[in-house]
């Protein structure tokens, strides 16, 4: 199984917990979004306490739980917005 | 007829010229709303307020609130600014102006567009409270 790094864009406290603003996390090839969570929740623990809270957005949408990812893409994750 | 017009900036927002920005001879009505920095939250004081943008996904989800407001009411121009970074109380964070050819799609329209900004554009506010703690606004817990 062929596996891909997707680069992860953080914003606001994710960014803040995993102390950068830009993280790599190895999934497997066409991983979904549901997948690259799992993979992030182990890879990177100190985002734990938003944990089920982050939301991910592929190439500046919000994404589907089964989304599948490529290199490709921009990929970001943050936390539920709060502007206004 | 004028362009709509989104902005996301680190100034000061300049709200006569936003709402110029939407006036029209085929217009009878003008809504403006602004966001502003509040002093006391639930019984804490508040210093400042930082914000924090995603711009690229910011622009694209703005420019989509526009479009469901355009799908929902005869509106003729949009104006959204949003300010980014260290604000102190009373300053602007954002502001909405919205035209229209009869007063009740602008009001709609402009009440529509502030609670849709605040659900889907990625901007997070951190707190400075009065006792030197700082603390990243949770939407959930935020009165309405």
């Amino acid at each position: 199984m062929t596996v891909q790094q997707i680069q992860i864009k953080l914003f606001a406290r994710a960014r803040e917990l995993a102390e950068s603003e830009l993280i790599s996390v190895s999934v497997e090839e066409q991983a979904t979004v549901a997948q690259l969570r799992l993979a992030m929740a182990k890879q990177f623990p100190q985002l734990q306490p938003l944990s089920s809270q982050l939301l991910i957005a592929v190439d500046n949408a919000y994404a589907g739980e089964d989304q599948s990812l490529n290199t490709q893409q921009e990929v970001a994750c943050f936390p539920p917005v709060s502007g206004g | 007829m004028k362009p709509d017009y989104i902005s996301i900036t680190e100034q000061p927002i300049d709200y006569t010229a936003l709402t110029e920005r939407v006036r029209s001879n085929q217009c009878g009505a003008v809504v403006l709303f602004m966001g502003t920095v509040r002093e006391m939250t639930s019984g804490r004081q508040t210093i400042a307020l930082d914000y924090e943008v995603y711009p690229e996904m910011a622009q694209q989800m703005m420019r989509q609130l526009i479009t469901e407001a355009r799908d929902q009411w005869a509106i003729q121009v949009v104006a959204i600014e949003h300010r980014i970074g260290h604000l102190g109380l009373g300053e602007i964070s954002v502001a909405i102006a919205v035209s229209s050819p009869h007063r009740n799609e602008a009001f709609e329209a402009g009440r529509f567009l502030i609670d849709r900004l605040k659900e889907i554009v990625p901007i997070w506010k951190k707190e400075n409270w009065s006792d030197g703690t700082t603390e990243w606004e949770h939407p959930e817990i935020e009165a309405k």
